[in-house]
C-alpha cells in the first residue's frame, strides 16, 4: 500500500534499505499471526466448553471385544466380571466356581464349592456390587460366598488374585428337614445379619437370618442362626427377592402376582404379613425381576416388552409398590442385568437383541443385536460398566465392550421434570452427589435455571427503573457541573468488586432487612409520593427562593429528602411493627400470609446485584440519550414543547434501542454473578417465585459444585454444560444488544 | 442545555394549578432525579459503611467496667469489655426470648454488644447486655487489653509479673501501679523481639532447609525413574545426594538447636492476669502479640495507636483461622497475581488490538471479531473460571506434569490450581477490555498523523514503532489499569484456579527458582467471602472483613481513578489533532 518506493531515497545504503523492509514484513507477520492466536485463544473457550460437553449427548456404543467358547460340563448360573475387567467368575450347576480371563477364557482358578453329588438347584445374588450370591443346592441347604480380588505386585507387573470368602460361613446352612432341593432362592447379606429365603419342591418357604458377630478378642465370626416357614405360598411361586433391609420379602408368582411378605410379622404370626398384593402387568408374563442398584426400585421385564420400574410410595403411612416408570423396550425382553455404580441396566431379547438403559432419564442409550439370536443363559456387566459378558447354550462366551459413559443425562432428565427413586411424583430436583455410593443423581437444570432468572428478575426490577431513571435525568435534565462529578461516581459503582457487594448483602444487609421488615415495605410505599408532594411544595415556593437553585440541580435538593426519608421509616420500623405486625414482621409473614422466610433471600439478592447492575444500565443508557443530537430536542423545545414532552416523544424514540440495549446487557451481568448470589442466598436450588426466599443460580452452582467434580464424571461435564448454557445466553444477549448500538451509532450519524 | 433551562425558568415563573403541575411533566422530572439522588445515597452510603466498619475497628476504645444483674439468674455479675454495636429491642421480643422485665421504662430496650474476650475463660466472646441493668459504669486505669495469639482478646487486670516462676514485680488490680507496668512492658518487649526472630528463623531458614530436601527427594526419584542410566552412575548420584542430605540435617540439627535455645528464652517469662470476675490466669509472654491500657491513652495516642494497628493489620499474617491477625498475604497475592496477569496481558492485548485496527482488512469478518470481543467482556467470570480449570489446570497442568515433573507424581505440580493459571485465567478475562482500549485509543488517532508519516517515507512498521504506539500508550495503560482493577476484584474465576483460603508460604521467596508458579496464594476477595461466610467466629471476623473490603475498594479506587485521569490527560493532549 503506503510502502515507501526507494526512489527518491537511493543514497541510502541498499543494505539499510534491505533491513527496514524486513522489519516492515516481520512486524506484519508478527502483529498477523499475533492478534489472530489472541483471537484464536479466546474463540478456544467456546470450542473447549463444547469439547467438555460433546460427551454427554453421545450416544452409547457397543464394541465386540472377544468371542470364544469355553469347556464345562455344567450350564452357568452366574457370571461376574472383576472392577478391572481382567478376570470373570463362573459358577455352573455342578457347584465350579471358575476364574477365566477375560480377553482369551483361560482358567486362572478353579474351585469347587460343593461336595459331590449335590448340585446346584437355584441361585441367588444379595446384590451384584455387593459380590455375595447364595447356592440352593440340591440337598435343601443353601450356601453363601463372595468373590474377592486383590491385586498383587510382583516388582512393576501386577496380577489379580481372585478369591471366595463366606460371609456366614464356609459350609451350606441346612434349611429343609425333608431334604427337598431348594427350587428358588433370595438372600440378602448386611453388615450384621444375613437373610435366606428358599423355596422347597414341597412348596414352602423357609426364612432363615444368620446374625452374625465378631468376638473381638478373637476376632473371629460367631453366628446365630433363626428359621422359620410359611407355608400357604402357592405352587407357582417363580421369584424370591429381598428387600435390602431384609425385612420385605417379595414373592412373584404365577403370570404376575407379586406379593410382599413383612418378614417381622410373618415371624411373630402370619397374620397380616402380607402387606402388599400387585398385578404387575395386564396379561402379560414376567420374565425377570430384580432390584437396581441400591435397592429402592424393582425393574420387571414381561413377555409383552415392556420393562417397567417399580418402587415403595408412601400414601398417609400406608406404603405401596407404585410404577413409575416404563421403559420403551423391544418385544421380547427377557432378561435385565443392571449396573453395579449406576441406575442404569442392559435388557436382553431372546431375540438376541441388547438395550442400555437408565432409570433416571428413562431412556434406552442403546439398540444393538448381539448375533447369538437367542437369550443368552448367562449375562454379566463388569462394575465399572465397560464390560458385558454373554454365555450362550453352546458355552460360547462373546465379550463386548461398552462405552456408555454419561447415560443419566439426556435434554428431558435435564430440563424436564423426572420421577426420582422415593419421590412421590415427578418434580425438577438438583441434588448431584450424596454419601452413599448408590445414590441417585439428580441433574435438573430446571431449578437453577429458575433461580438465575429469579435472582436476574428482582435485581433487574430495582436496577432498570432507577438505572433509566438515573440516566434520563442526568444526561437530559442535569446541569453539566453536577454531571461530571455523577460519571466517575458511578464508574466507581461499576467497578466496585461484587465479592464486596455479596459480603455486605450477606452479613449486613439480609440481617439489617429481616429486622426492618416495615421500613423496606414503608420506604417502597411512601418514597414516590414523598418526592412527588415535596416537587409541588417546591413548585409553590416563591419564585425567588425558587430562583436559587439552578436548573438540573433538583437530584441535589431531593438527597437529603431521600435519606431523611429513609431515616425516618427506619426509625420507625420497630414502632410500625408493633402496630401493624403484631411486634414481629417476619412471623406475621410466615404465620398470617404463609410466606416462608429465609434470611438470605431474593429481595436482598435484588438489591445487591441490582446495585452492581445499575451502574452497567446507567451508563450505556446515559450515553444512549445524551448521543441524541442536539437539533432534534432543540427543535423540539422550540416548537413550544415542554421537556417532558421532548422527552417522551422525541429524545426516548430516538434512544430507546440504546436504552434496550443497556437493559440486555444489565441482564447478561445479572445472570452472570456469582459472588452475591454465592454470598447473599442460602444457595438451595429450590423453584419457588417467592420474594422472601432464597435460589441457586447456575453460576454460584459451578462456584460451588466444580471444585469437587471428579474430572470427566457426568457431573463435571454437566457443570460444564451450565456455564455453556451461561456463556451462549450472554453472549447471544450482548451481541444482540451490541448490534442494536451499532445500528443506532449509523443512525445517529446520518442524522 | 441553554434552551432547555429557559423553557424551565419559564415553566417555573408560573403559577399552575395541581392539574396544569402535573400535566407540564415537572413532577416526573423530579421522579428521574430521585433515582440519581437514590443511587448517589447508596454509593455513598456503602463506601461510609465500609469506611466507619473497616477502620473503627482499630480504634482503642475506652474500655468500660461495670456490674450487671442477670436477668435470667438475678446474679450480679462484673463485666468488663468494649462496646461494639447497640440497638434498640421491644419489649415483646425481649419477653418471648424469655426475660422478666417490668412495664415501666418504655416499649423500647436499649442493649450493648460487648465484646468481652477471655474466649478461654468463659467460652464465648461476645454477648448482649441489656443497658439498663448496668449498674455502676467506670473505665478503670488499670485495665487491659492483651492481643494474643490464641483465644483472641484478653480484657483484665495485670496482677504479677514472674521470670522463671519467681515474682519480680507485682500490683493490686484495683490500684494501678506504673512500676510494674513499666517492667510488664519491658518483659513483653523482649518476647516480642525473641519471637520475631523465631518466626523469622523458621519462616526463612527452616523452610530453605525443607525446600532443598523436597529438592532432593525429588532428584533421587528422578534418578529411580531414569532408565538409561547404567548403575554405577546411578550409584554414585545416589551417593552424592545422601551426602547432602546428611549436609543438610546436620544444619537442621543446628537449626534446631538454636529455635530450642530460642524457645526456652521466650518461655522464660510470664505474668498473672485476673479478669473482671476474679479469676486469675498465668500467661506466658510468648503468646502475646501486643498490650494495652487504652483507658489511660489520650486521643492523640490513640491516633497513634490507630495506626500501628493498621499498620500490623497491612503487614501481618493472619492468626487464628484469619479472624485476627493482618492480611499481608493475601494483600501479596493479589497484586502478584495481577503483575502476572498484567505481564501477559498487555503484549497480547495490545498485538490484537493492532491487528484488527492496523493490520486486518476492515470488513464483515474484522466486524464480527470486533463484536465478539466485546461481548468476551459481558461473559460470566465464572465461565473463565471453569475453562481455566478444565483447560489449564486439568488439561495443559496435567500434561506439563507428565513431560517435566514425572518425579513429583503422583503429587500434581502444575495439574492443581496455582498461581500461574489463576493469572492465565484472569489474563484471558481481561484480554478484552485491553483490546477494546487500545482499539479506542488507536482510533482516536487522526489518519493525517499516519498518512504523515508514512509520506515522509516511513514504513508501516516504523510508522506504528515510532508514531502510533507512542501516541496511543495512554489508551494502552487505561486499558491495562482498567484490566487491573478488573482482576483485583474478581474471585469467582479464581475459587476455581488456584486461590486458597490460607498458603503456607507466599509463593515469591528467596528459594531457586524464587518465583513458584505452581504454589497456590492467598487473595484480598476470597479472604473477604472465606472470613466472612466460611469462618468458625464470623462475629470475631466481621469488622476485619470490613477493613480487607476497605482496602479492596481503596486499591480499586485508586486504579480506576488513575484510568480515567489518564483517559481524561490522554484526550486533552491529542484534541488539537482531532481537527
Amino acid at each position: 500500500m503506503n510502502k515507501p518506493s526507494g526512489s527518491f531515497l537511493q543514497e541510502s545504503d541498499s543494505f539499510f534499505q534491505a533491513k527496514r523492509r524486513f522489519k516492515d514484513r516481520f512486524a506484519r507477520h508478527a502483529i498477523a499471526s499475533g492478534g489472530l492466536a489472541v483471537i484464536g485463544a479466546i474463540l478456544l473457550i467456546f470450542l473447549y466448553l463444547l469439547y467438555e460437553i460433546m460427551p454427554l449427548f453421545q450416544s452409547a456404543d457397543i464394541e465386540e471385544q472377544a468371542e470364544y467358547s469355553i469347556s464345562s460340563d455344567h450350564d452357568p448360573v452366574h457370571l461376574a466380571i472383576e472392577e478391572q475387567g481382567e478376570l470373570f467368575l463362573r459358577l455352573d450347576a455342578g457347584g465350579n466356581a471358575n476364574f477365566h480371563e477375560v480377553d482369551s477364557g483361560g482358567v486362572r482358578k478353579q474351585q469347587s464349592l460343593l461336595e459331590s453329588g449335590v448340585r446346584v438347584s437355584s441361585f441367588a445374588v444379595s446384590s451384584e456390587e455387593s459380590r455375595v450370591f447364595g447356592l440352593g443346592l440340591s440337598n435343601g441347604s443353601v450356601l453363601v460366598a463372595k468373590h474377592d480380588y486383590e491385586p498383587v505386585y510382583t516388582g512393576e507387573s501386577r496380577e489379580i488374585v481372585p478369591s471366595l470368602s463366606f460371609p456366614i460361613g464356609d459350609f451350606p446352612r441346612i434349611l429343609t428337614d425333608s431334604s427337598s432341593a431348594i427350587r428358588v432362592l433370595a438372600i440378602r447379606d448386611g453388615e450384621d445379619q444375613a437373610t435366606i429365603a428358599a423355596l422347597d419342591e414341597a412348596h414352602t418357604l423357609h426364612i432363615m437370618q444368620v446374625e452374625k458377630e465378631q468376638n473381638f478378642l478373637s476376632e473371629e465370626w460367631e453366628f446365630t442362626e433363626k428359621s422359620f416357614a410359611l407355608n400357604d405360598i402357592g405352587d407357582s411361586v417363580r421369584y424370591l427377592l429381598l428387600s435390602e433391609d431384609q425385612r420385605y420379602l417379595f414373592v412373584l408368582s404365577g403370570q404376575a402376582e407379586l406379593k410382599v411378605i413383612d418378614l417381622r410379622a410373618a415371624r411373630s404370626s402370619e397374620i397380616d404379613a402380607v402387606v402388599g398384593q400387585y398385578t404387575l402387568t395386564a396379561g402379560a408374563m414376567v420374565n425377570d425381576i430384580r432390584f437396581l442398584l441400591g435397592g429402592i426400585s424393582l425393574l420387571v421385564s414381561d413377555s409383552s416388552g415392556a420393562v417397567t420400574q417399580w418402587f415403595w410410595q408412601s400414601f398417609d403411612g400406608l406404603r405401596r409398590l407404585e410404577k413409575v416408570r416404563e421403559f420403551a423396550t423391544k418385544p421380547g425382553s427377557a432378561r435385565i442385568v443392571t449396573e453395579q455404580r449406576r441406575k442404569g441396566f442392559v435388557v436382553l431379547g431372546d431375540t438376541g437383541s441388547l438395550q442400555l438403559a437408565h432409570a433416571t432419564s428413562g431412556s434406552t442409550s442403546l439398540d444393538a443385536d448381539t448375533g447369538l439370536k437367542r437369550l443368552p443363559v448367562a449375562a454379566a456387566i463388569a462394575p465399572r460398566a465397560n464390560l458385558l459378558i454373554l454365555e450362550d447354550d453352546t458355552r460360547k462366551i462373546k465379550v463386548w465392550q461398552i462405552d456408555n459413559p454419561h447415560p443419566e443425562v439426556t435434554f428431558s432428565a435435564l430440563w424436564q421434570q423426572v420421577w426420582y427413586e422415593s419421590y412421590s411424583e415427578p418434580e425438577y430436583v438438583w441434588q448431584s452427589s450424596a454419601s452413599n455410593n448408590d445414590f441417585e443423581p439428580k441433574y435438573s437444570f430446571s431449578p437453577l435455571a429458575f433461580g438465575t432468572l429469579k435472582a436476574a428478575f428482582y435485581s433487574m426490577l430495582l436496577a432498570a427503573p432507577l438505572a433509566i431513571c438515573g440516566a434520563i435525568y442526568t444526561a437530559f435534565f442535569m446541569a453539566p457541573a453536577i454531571r461530571r462529578k455523577i460519571k466517575p461516581l458511578v464508574e466507581l459503582m461499576e467497578a466496585l468488586p461484587t465479592v464486596i457487594l455479596g459480603f455486605l448483602a450477606g452479613l449486613w444487609l439480609a440481617p439489617f432487612v429481616e429486622k426492618h421488615l416495615p421500613a423496606m415495605f414503608s420506604m417502597l410505599l411512601l418514597m414516590p409520593p414523598a418526592i412527588l408532594l415535596f416537587a409541588f411544595v417546591w413548585s409553590r415556593l416563591p419564585a425567588r427562593l425558587r430562583n436559587l437553585l439552578p436548573d438540573g440541580w433538583q437530584a441535589l435538593l431531593l438527597i437529603p429528602v431521600i435519606a431523611l426519608l429513609g431515616a425516618a421509616c427506619i426509625a420507625a420500623s420497630q414502632s410500625m411493627e408493633l402496630l401493624f405486625f403484631e411486634g414481629d414482621a417476619r412471623a406475621w409473614l410466615t404465620n398470617d400470609l404463609g410466606v416462608s422466610y429465609d434470611q438470605r433471600n431474593a429481595l436482598v439478592v435484588g438489591v445487591a446485584m441490582g446495585f452492581a447492575v445499575i451502574p452497567t444500565i446507567f451508563s450505556i443508557a446515559e450515553d444512549a440519550i445524551f448521543a441524541v443530537p442536539k437539533h432534534l430536542t432543540n427543535g423540539s423545545l422550540a416548537l413550544g414543547a415542554t421537556p417532558w414532552q421532548t422527552l417522551l416523544r422525541v429524545v426516548m424514540p430516538t434512544a430507546s434501542p440504546g436504552i434496550f440495549s443497556a437493559m440486555m446487557i444489565g441482564l447478561g451481568r445479572a445472570v452472570g454473578e456469582t459472588m452475591i448470589v454465592l454470598m447473599a442466598t442460602g444457595n438451595t436450588p429450590i423453584m419457588d417465585a417467592n420474594i422472601f426466599e432464597g435460589m441457586r443460580t447456575l453460576a454460584a452452582n459451578i462456584a460451588v459444585e466444580v471444585p469437587e467434580a471428579e474430572v470427566d464424571s457426568s457431573h463435571y461435564r454437566v457443570l460444564f454444560l451450565a456455564a455453556f448454557v451461561l456463556f451462549m445466553f450472554t453472549f447471544f444477549v450482548n451481541t444482540i444488544a451490541e448490534l442494536i448500538r451499532q445500528r443506532l451509532r449509523e443512525r445517529y450519524g446520518s442524522l | 442545555m441553554n434552551t432547555v433551562e429557559e423553557k424551565n425558568s419559564l415553566y417555573k415563573s408560573r403559577k399552575q394549578s395541581v392539574g396544569a403541575w402535573f400535566g407540564s411533566g415537572e413532577p416526573w422530572i423530579w421522579v428521574t432525579g430521585s433515582a440519581v439522588a437514590a443511587s448517589v445515597i447508596a454509593v455513598v452510603g456503602l463506601l461510609l459503611i465500609l469506611l466507619v466498619r473497616g477502620l473503627s475497628h482499630f480504634w482503642p476504645a475506652d474500655i468500660i467496667e461495670f456490674e450487671y444483674l442477670d436477668e435470667r439468674s438475678g446474679q450480679q455479675t462484673t463485666v468488663v469489655g468494649e462496646i461494639t454495636d447497640s440497638e434498640q429491642v421491644s419489649l415483646e421480643q425481649l419477653r418471648s426470648a424469655g426475660l422478666q422485665l417490668p412495664e415501666e421504662g418504655g416499649e423500647f430496650r436499649q442493649r450493648d454488644l460487648i465484646k468481652t474476650g477471655n474466649r478461654d475463660v468463659t467460652g464465648s466472646d461476645f454477648r448482649w447486655y441489656l443497658s439498663e441493668n448496668m449498674r455502676n459504669i467506670r473505665f478503670p486505669k488499670g485495665l487491659m487489653v492483651l492481643e494474643r495469639y490464641e483465644w483472641g482478646n484478653f480484657y483484665g487486670y495485670l496482677l504479677n509479673v514472674k521470670e522463671q516462676g519467681r515474682e519480680i514485680a507485682a500490683q493490686q488490680p484495683a490500684e494501678f501501679d506504673p512500676e510494674t507496668w513499666q517492667v510488664f512492658e519491658a518483659r513483653l518487649k523482649r518476647a516480642i523481639e525473641l519471637n520475631d526472630t523465631i518466626k523469622a528463623i523458621e519462616k526463612h531458614e527452616t523452610r530453605a532447609l525443607n525446600y532443598r530436601l523436597e529438592r532432593l527427594r525429588l532428584a533421587e526419584r528422578e534418578l529411580e525413574l531414569e532408565i538409561g542410566l547404567d548403575a554405577l552412575a546411578k550409584n554414585l548420584a545416589m551417593a552424592e545426594i545422601a551426602q547432602e542430605r546428611a549436609e543438610i540435617d546436620a544444619e537442621y540439627e543446628v537449626l534446631q538447636t538454636r529455635l530450642t535455645d530460642l524457645h526456652q528464652q521466650v518461655d522464660r517469662d510470664s505474668f498473672t492476669a485476673v479478669t473482671a470476675d476474679g479469676r486469675q490466669l498465668s500467661l506466658p509472654f510468648a503468646k502475646i502479640v501486643d498490650a494495652l491500657l487504652p483507658n489511660q491513652l489520650n486521643a492523640v495516642e490513640k491516633t497513634w495507636v490507630w495506626f500501628t494497628k493498621i499498620g500490623r493489620f497491612l503487614s501481618e499474617d493472619p492468626r487464628e483461622a484469619n479472624t485476627e491477625g493482618g492480611v499481608f498475604p493475601a494483600i501479596f497475592g493479589t497484586v502478584l497475581m495481577v503483575i502476572l496477569m498484567s505481564i501477559m496481558v498487555t503484549p497480547f492485548g495490545v498485538v490484537a488490538a493492532v491487528y484488527l485496527r492496523e493490520y486486518a482488512r476492515q470488513g464483515f469478518v474484522t466486524r464480527t471479531i470486533r463484536i465478539a470481543v466485546n461481548n468476551l467482556a459481558g461473559v460470566p467470570s465464572i465461565v473463565y473460571g471453569v475453562f481455566g480449570l478444565g483447560f489449564f489446570v486439568y488439561g495443559v497442568g496435567e500434561q506439563i506434569d507428565q513431560l517435566f515433573f514425572q518425579a513429583a507424581l503422583p503429587a500434581p505440580t502444575f495439574g492443581t490450581p496455582g498461581l500461574l493459571w489463576a493469572s492465565l485465567t484472569l489474563a484471558i478475562l481481561t484480554v478484552p477490555v485491553v483490546i477494546v482500549a487500545t482499539e479506542e485509543g488507536l482510533s482516536r488517532i487522526p489518519r493525517a498523523v499516519r498518512e504523515g508519516s508514512l509520506a515522509l517515507g516511513a514504513t508501516k512498521a516504523e510508522t506504528l514503532w515510532r508514531v502510533i504506539l507512542p501516541m496511543a500508550s495512554p489508551a494502552m495503560m487505561t486499558g491495562v489499569i482498567l484490566a487491573v482493577a478488573r482482576a483485583a476484584g474478581e474471585v469467582a474465576p479464581l475459587m476455581l484456579v488456584g486461590v486458597v483460603k490460607l498458603a503456607p508460604a507466599l509463593p515469591l521467596d528467596g528459594n531457586f527458582p524464587y518465583l513458584h508458579l505452581d504454589q497456590k496464594f492467598m487473595h484480598l476477595g476470597f479472604h473477604i467471602y472465606d472470613v466472612g461466610f466460611q469462618s468458625p467466629n464470623v462475629e470475631a471476623a466481621r469488622p476485619l472483613v470490613y477493613a480487607t473490603a476497605f482496602l479492596l475498594v481503596v486499591v480499586i479506587a485508586v486504579l480506576n481513578f488513575a484510568a480515567v485521569s489518564i483517559r481524561n490527560h490522554l484526550r486533552e493532549k491529542y484534541k488539537a489533532l482531532e481537527h
